[in-house]
């Protein structure tokens, strides 16, 4: 609880006590659109995932989705998937990025960390622990997209026991009916992955992309936030008055990739105008 | 037409005995699946329920079974083998007769023809052996479609006559290059291609694992195998054999051959798992039979995975890049906890002494994959009697497997015959 700036009860600022729906204010009611950006943990290693999420708190991100590796990401593309190999053959542990993660949280209080990662990894770890640990970090939201809704109650009520917020995703091929039983189910916000396929390859925004958020709009009770393929300022001025999030992944790795951190600074500059 | 009986009401007698429409086998399967992918599933669920009812399907399936794949196979009594061992009377279901020379082909044409009736053109498959995609390859080739085949960059040089075969064919190869670049990584770009090309292309997925409804899918179409050996060892014998073993990697030929016999409690089931360098090595793909698989999922399914405590996959290993995968079919892990499957291993060095011992008695050979169904019943012979009936099954021909096999045997003359052939090459290039 945050009472005149000071964090009353010990509790971590950002805490998930704090609901995530209540943090997101873009979108439609006109205020500019929130910008989460994404980090795979400990690729190329934790000290510049350290100064990744630096530079996002300093040019005005206020989510960031922590990837927690896997062996078998089913839903990456090339980029990511390669981050995840090479984050796991450098030793990245669940135990390791955990750690990374209550630094983090403390370190960068005007940030909203969530987890993305895949069901195998919790479910080792153990749901309800894995969970827990979350909610003691101060983590507010978790993404595991092959956590099938409906084959993972464990997951969802663990998730509602501990006060984080499971994030469901929704595509232009979920039909209404199941559209309304996700944004049910969902947290803070529905995740709508903005095409088909797999995360990195260009989304052409466009009239589909609007009639596709128009109807999730209709039906979804929770913020939204849009993904995959967002790769310049001119994508998320497209969204902007649309989408209370735009979800900034492959593209921002790339360029960390290409050109480095000053390059990712001018990238977020483009992306989030100050 | 040749009179080859086989009837939807036989297949889905024997199938319906083990698959479950709720996806779930004990602890295992279920549809762990990203929300892309639930209008596939949901599609190839209600096509899988139709074609379930309808006997034109299964009519037509199992007249390609019968006049282009050449079914029935025989059981082959192995008359030597037997005696060589002195123990249990050795039948063999010969898998290896069918077109292209594995039981790949009765789930691949299975599938196809599914695709069709879903109104796809494109098919896509992953293949670790090649012997998958080389089914899948064909069954395109004959009911045209397109095909597309996901292999690991390792097993393309551990298999290159068959990505040979599955080119001509008219197929596209897709070397992956990721991860321990065998099947687990292959399983995984076709999903990757899958899930943006769904609307077009039916993903045929080669054994009986994955999210429901695959399992059940495949397991339907090879009960056909499992049918003909009971049906051929009773005629023979007059009774029903005391144990039948089959190699599992993902567990398709497995469950081909035993959902016949699965009612009758009287027969022992055994899988035979890759033991690759032995327990404790670390090179191997034994997930149950050295109990070191653990319950996770990965792929789209709940299963025992060979993985580490913070459920990464391990890298697998055997000779046979068929038996080379990290989990297991859901149905198997659950007929395994159960008692009602037997699983055993066999190692690379039983593998290649258990394959000279058929070539040389039967004049068989056999894939190194269906090697290990026969190592693993010679381990087990010993215990057995006169009056002891084996059925192995044969689930390939190893004529893929003449480079590893020349190599495992360290054949000087075989690679003498190589360096010539490069040499030759290299002059004529120039
Ligand atoms: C001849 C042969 N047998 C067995 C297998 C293993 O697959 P399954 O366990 O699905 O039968 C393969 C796989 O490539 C194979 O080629």
């Amino acid at each position: 609880m945050m009472m005149n700036g000071k964090h009353l009860s010990g509790e971590k600022p950002g805490s998930s006590k704090i609901r995530l729906a209540e943090q997101i204010t873009g979108g439609p009611s006109g205020q500019p659109i929130q910008i989460m950006t994404h980090q795979i943990l400990g690729y190329p290693d934790f000290d510049t995932n350290y100064e990744m999420i630096r530079l996002f708190q300093e040019s005005g991100a206020r989510l960031v989705e922590l990837q927690l590796p896997f062996s078998e990401p089913i839903a990456d593309g090339p980029v990511f998937l390669h981050a995840n190999q090479a984050s796991l053959a450098s030793g990245t542990t669940t135990k390791q990025c955990l750690e990374f993660a209550e630094r983090v949280v403390t370190d960068f209080p005007g940030l909203s960390f969530l987890f993305m990662t895949y069901y195998n990894v919790v479910i080792q770890y153990g749901i309800e622990e894995f969970v827990k640990a979350c909610a003691a970090i101060g983590i507010q939201g978790l993404i595991v997209p092959d956590a099938y809704p409906e084959e993972s109650q464990e997951f969802m009520e663990a998730c509602r026991k501990h006060t984080v917020e499971p994030i469901l995703i929704v595509t232009p091929y979920t039909s209404s009916e199941r559209l309304a039983y996700l944004s049910a189910e969902t947290g803070g916000f529905l995740y709508c992955a903005a095409r088909k396929g797999v995360t990195g390859t260009k989304t052409s925004f466009g009239k589909e992309t609007e009639a596709f958020i128009t109807r999730v709009r209709s039906i979804a009770k929770t913020p939204i936030a849009v993904g995959f393929g967002i790769q310049s300022g001119q994508d998320v001025r497209f969204l902007e008055g649309k989408s209370d999030i735009a979800i900034i992944g492959t593209q921002l790795l790339t360029v960390l990739e290409q050109e480095g951190l000053s390059g990712v600074r001018r990238f977020l500059k483009t992306i989030i105008p100050a | 037409m040749s009179e080859y009986k086989t009837t939807f009401q036989t297949i889905s007698a024997a199938a319906e005995a083990l698959v479950k429409d709720d996806g779930y086998y004990g602890n295992y399967g279920g549809s762990f699946i990203p929300e892309i992918l639930v209008p596939a599933f949901a599609e190839i669920k209600e096509y899988f329920e139709a074609i379930k009812q309808d006997e034109a399907f299964w009519q037509e399936y199992c007249s390609l079974l019968a006049d282009y794949s050449g079914r029935p196979t025989p059981l082959t009594y192995a008359d030597r083998l037997t005696e060589y061992f002195g123990r249990a009377k050795i039948y063999i279901k010969r898998e290896d007769l069918n077109h292209t020379g594995a039981h790949k082909l009765n789930n691949a044409l299975g599938q196809v023809l599914l695709a069709k009736k879903m109104g796809k053109t494109r098919v896509i498959a992953e293949t670790g052996a090649g012997q998958h995609g080389v089914a899948t390859a064909t069954a395109a080739a004959k009911l045209g479609l397109s095909a597309t085949i996901y292999m690991g960059r390792e097993d393309m040089e551990r298999q290159y006559s068959n990505v040979f075969w599955m080119k001509r064919l008219g197929a596209e190869v897709i070397a992956v290059d990721y991860g321990s670049r065998t099947l687990k990584d292959a399983i995984n770009e076709a999903l990757r291609d899958w899930v943006s090309s769904f609307e077009t292309t039916h993903y045929v997925l080669g054994t009986a694992s994955g999210a429901h409804p695959f399992p059940a899918i495949v397991s339907y179409f090879q009960a056909v195998i499992g049918i003909e050996a009971k049906e051929q060892i009773l005629r023979v014998e007059g009774r029903l054999p005391s144990w039948v073993y089959a190699c599992v990697g993902g567990g398709s030929n497995a469950l081909g051959v035993f959902q016949a016999f699965y009612p009758h409690e009287n027969v022992g089931l055994v899988g035979v798992e890759a033991g690759g360098q032995g327990k404790g090595s670390g090179r191997h793909a034994a997930r149950i039979a050295y109990g070191e698989g653990k319950a996770g999922v990965a792929q789209g399914f709940k299963t025992l995975f060979l993985q580490n405590n913070d459920g990464q996959m391990n890298d697998t290993y055997s000779l046979a890049a068929g038996l080379d995968y990290v989990g297991v079919s859901p149905i198997l892990a659950d007929l395994s906890e159960r008692g009602r499957v037997r699983f055993t291993a066999a190692t690379d060095t039983e593998v290649v002494e258990a394959l000279e011992i058929i070539m040389k008695t039967e004049g068989l050979i056999p894939a190194l994959e269906s090697t290990h169904a026969f190592a693993g019943a010679f381990n087990d012979i010993t215990e057995s009697s006169g009056s002891d009936i084996f059925i192995i099954n044969m689930s390939g021909r190893g004529d893929k497997d003449i480079f590893n096999v020349a190599e495992g045997l360290h054949d000087d003359e075989w690679k003498a015959f190589i360096r010539r052939k490069a040499r030759q090459f290299e002059n004529s290039a120039r």
